[in-house]
């Protein structure tokens, strides 16, 4: 399946890839509408992780062994078969975050005020996700697996699955 | 069914461990016969969700872990609400309750657990529960409903089962008393610091905790209902009701003198009793725990499912083997988030500890030898998805381990050919070849 990944030599933390998804995921479409006067405010579904020149724009990866839809502990999580995208069913997750626990990534985010796993849908509906198209260092790419070696493979893979 | 017919896979118990199991079959075995039973007269619910069923009336069609038609569209044969009663492990047959016979080629137990009860004076009184099933907490929803005015209940026991009974009841309106023999409230999952946490929310919302004691006698009206509890230092409690959530022991019934058992039945890495074509997974099974580095008992929704998943596979003729898994849970009760997972407290002075705290914030990290062996998080638990791969994955954290804890720990503070593998980055020189992207002035935005 096509994925998000970092170029890290040219990701320079500046967090528009967040704001983008922020908005994506807001009610409103308007930026400004949708970051002072939406309350609670929208939440980005990806992170932006920075040590010294490192910055790492960090989303889930879709991991082909999902560790979080396996711990899931209502069935919330689950891999769509035809997308390959793990989803959050909202009406059964309960806010336990055990997905929290078991993501290698932490690429969970908690809305805590509706006790909702939230986490990347890769822009459902979109051509691009907006991370992607917004980044003006392109910095992001948005393609297939480039190369089974380099596939995620969550350190939670279990057998031959 | 004729009696040649051997059922090719049978597994008892429809929960974590057994669905678990059925899904890895059915990705290998399309055809192959497969039947699920179980004395829970229910297709497979989220055990944990038993507390939201009776707080806010949450139906079974809401609790499902499966979609309702996971059992036709699977081909599995459901029999539920049926109890095996014995075993015969050599002859491959089993014997229901209700008479029946089934043969089988391949078993699994995943029976789970059972409360333990102890005896005590009075523990035969009516209002006396237990909360490990759905019939659980229905039973004390219609005791609630029973009971209008102010209703007082006594949970015998402060782990992760009392706390959830305590939520519930609280929520219905039902001022509790929890009896924890300990010196602490959750004491087997969470170190003493983290546990205050819990229990300062938990004493909020008026909840009483009474650690150091037991229970001695539960006092009955002359109908044999409870009236108050008496406890071992003479003191007495008013309770209408009683929920006694001491812990679960592994389910051996079937097990016992036949299979090989410590704890609960001891499986080998590819989830495989010590009788042929009999495995067993999840709460009543004592696999590997990857922390301590031996069989443990690890009763947690995660490692029953996991674990049932390698059942499945080596079921169906595959060779897989179980990475292994470790005490973990999350917490969620009463607003305050903790999670924890392997050691919550070092067992002696060559471990490390490694803490950060901050309002309503603890950070936790136990290392041994440069190795991550246990972590307990509350308040902020964003993170602790990272550090518990790092766990599991056994990565030396020497070099950063200062850094676990801090506020703005994540994936860049590893190192290097640690993030590159987990966000699969290539390598700097193997540069991505660029996607027809557009370029980013082209997108409109509402303005
Ligand atoms: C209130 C509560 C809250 C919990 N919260 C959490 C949590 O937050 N996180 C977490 O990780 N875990 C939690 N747990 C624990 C979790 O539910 C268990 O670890 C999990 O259910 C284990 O799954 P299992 O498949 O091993 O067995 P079980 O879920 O125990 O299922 C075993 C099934 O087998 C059936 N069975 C057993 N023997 C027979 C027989 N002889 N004949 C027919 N049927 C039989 C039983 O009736 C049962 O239906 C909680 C448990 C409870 C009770
Ligand atoms: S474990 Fe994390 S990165 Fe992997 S699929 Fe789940 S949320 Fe995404
Ligand atoms: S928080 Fe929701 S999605 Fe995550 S494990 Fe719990 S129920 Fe499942």
């Amino acid at each position: 399946m096509k994925k998000v990944y970092v170029k890290e030599e040219v990701c320079i933390g500046c967090r528009l890839c967040e704001v983008y998804c922020q908005l994506q995921h807001a009610h409103s479409s308007d930026l400004v509408k949708a970051f002072k006067k939406e309350s609670p405010p929208p939440l980005p579904r990806l992170r932006v992780d920075e040590r010294g020149v490192v910055s790492l724009s960090v989303r889930c990866q879709q991991c082909d062994d999902a560790p979080c839809v396996q711990a899931c502990l209502t069935g919330a999580l689950e891999r769509n078969p035809e997308s390959l995208l793990v989803t959050v069913d909202e009406d059964r997750c309960i806010g336990c975050w055990t997905c929290v626990l078991v993501c290698p990534l932490a690429a969970i985010k908690q809305d805590k005020e509706q006790k909702k796993a939230l986490k990347c849908d890769l822009c459902q509906g979109e051509e691009i996700p907006v991370c992607v198209a917004n980044c003006p260092n392109e910095a992001l790419v948005y393609v297939e697996e480039p190369d089974s070696t380099l596939k995620v493979e969550s350190p939670a893979t279990q057998g031959h699955e | 069914m004729a009696k040649t017919d051997k059922i090719k896979y049978l597994i008892i118990g429809n929960s974590a461990g057994g669905i678990g199991a059925a899904e890895a079959i059915r990705e290998l075995d399309k055809a192959g016969t497969m039947a699920i039973v179980s004395d829970e007269p229910y297709p497979a619910y989220s055990r944990p969700l038993i507390s939201e069923h009776l707080f806010e009336g949450r139906p079974l069609e809401r609790m499902l872990y499966r979609a309702p038609d996971f059992y036709e569209q699977n081909n599995i044969q459901a029999v539920f609400g049926e109890k095996v009663a014995q075993v015969d492990f050599s002859g491959h047959s089993l014997k229901l309750e209700s008479g029946r016979s089934l043969a089988w080629q391949k078993l699994l137990l995943a029976t789970g657990g059972v409360p333990i009860v102890p005896r005590m004076e009075g523990g035969d009184a009516k209002d006396v529960f237990t909360f490990t099933r759905l019939d659980d907490a229905k039973a004390i929803d219609k005791f609630l409903n029973k009971h209008k005015g102010k209703t007082q209940a006594l949970v015998i026991g402060g782990g992760l089962i009392g706390v959830s009974a305590t939520e519930a009841l609280v929520r219905r309106g039902v001022k509790v008393c929890i009896v924890e023999m300990k010196d602490w409230i959750l004491n087997t999952i969470l170190d003493e610091e983290g546990a205050a946490l819990e229990a300062k929310a938990l004493v909020e919302a008026d909840v009483d905790i009474i650690t150091g004691h037991t229970v001695a006698k539960i006092n009955k009206s002359p109908s044999g209902a409870v009236d108050g509890a008496v406890l071992d230092d003479g003191r007495s409690i008013a309770a209408d009701l009683v929920v006694v959530a001491i812990g679960v022991t592994p389910r051996l019934e079937l097990a016992d003198g036949q299979l090989k058992t410590n704890r609960g039945i001891i499986v080998d890495r590819r989830m495989a009793t010590s009788q042929p074509d009999v495995y067993a997974c999840g709460d009543v099974a004592e696999a590997y725990d990857f922390v301590f580095g031996e069989n443990r008992v690890t009763p947690v929704w995660p490692n029953a499912y996991v674990g049932g998943r390698i059942v499945g596979q080596n079921m169906a003729g595959g060779k897989a083997e179980y990475q292994g898994g470790t005490a973990m849970n999350s917490l969620k009760y009463f607003g305050v988030n903790i999670v924890s997972a392997g050691m919550v407290a070092p067992p002696d002075k060559s471990y490390e500890v490694i803490i950060q705290r901050g309002d309503g914030i603890y950070k936790k990290v136990i290392l041994k030898d440069g190795l991550i062996t246990g972590l307990v998080f509350a308040g902020d638990i964003e993170k602790s998805g990272i550090i518990y791969n790092l766990m599991k994955d056994k990565v030396r954290v020497d070099g950063f381990k200062e850094e676990l804890v801090s506020d703005d720990f994540g994936l860049a503070s590893l190192p290097e050919e640690i993030w590159r593998a987990r966000l699969a980055v290539p390598p700097s020189e193997e540069a991505f070849i660029v996607p027809p992207v557009e370029p980013p002035e082209e997108v409109v935005m509402d303005e």
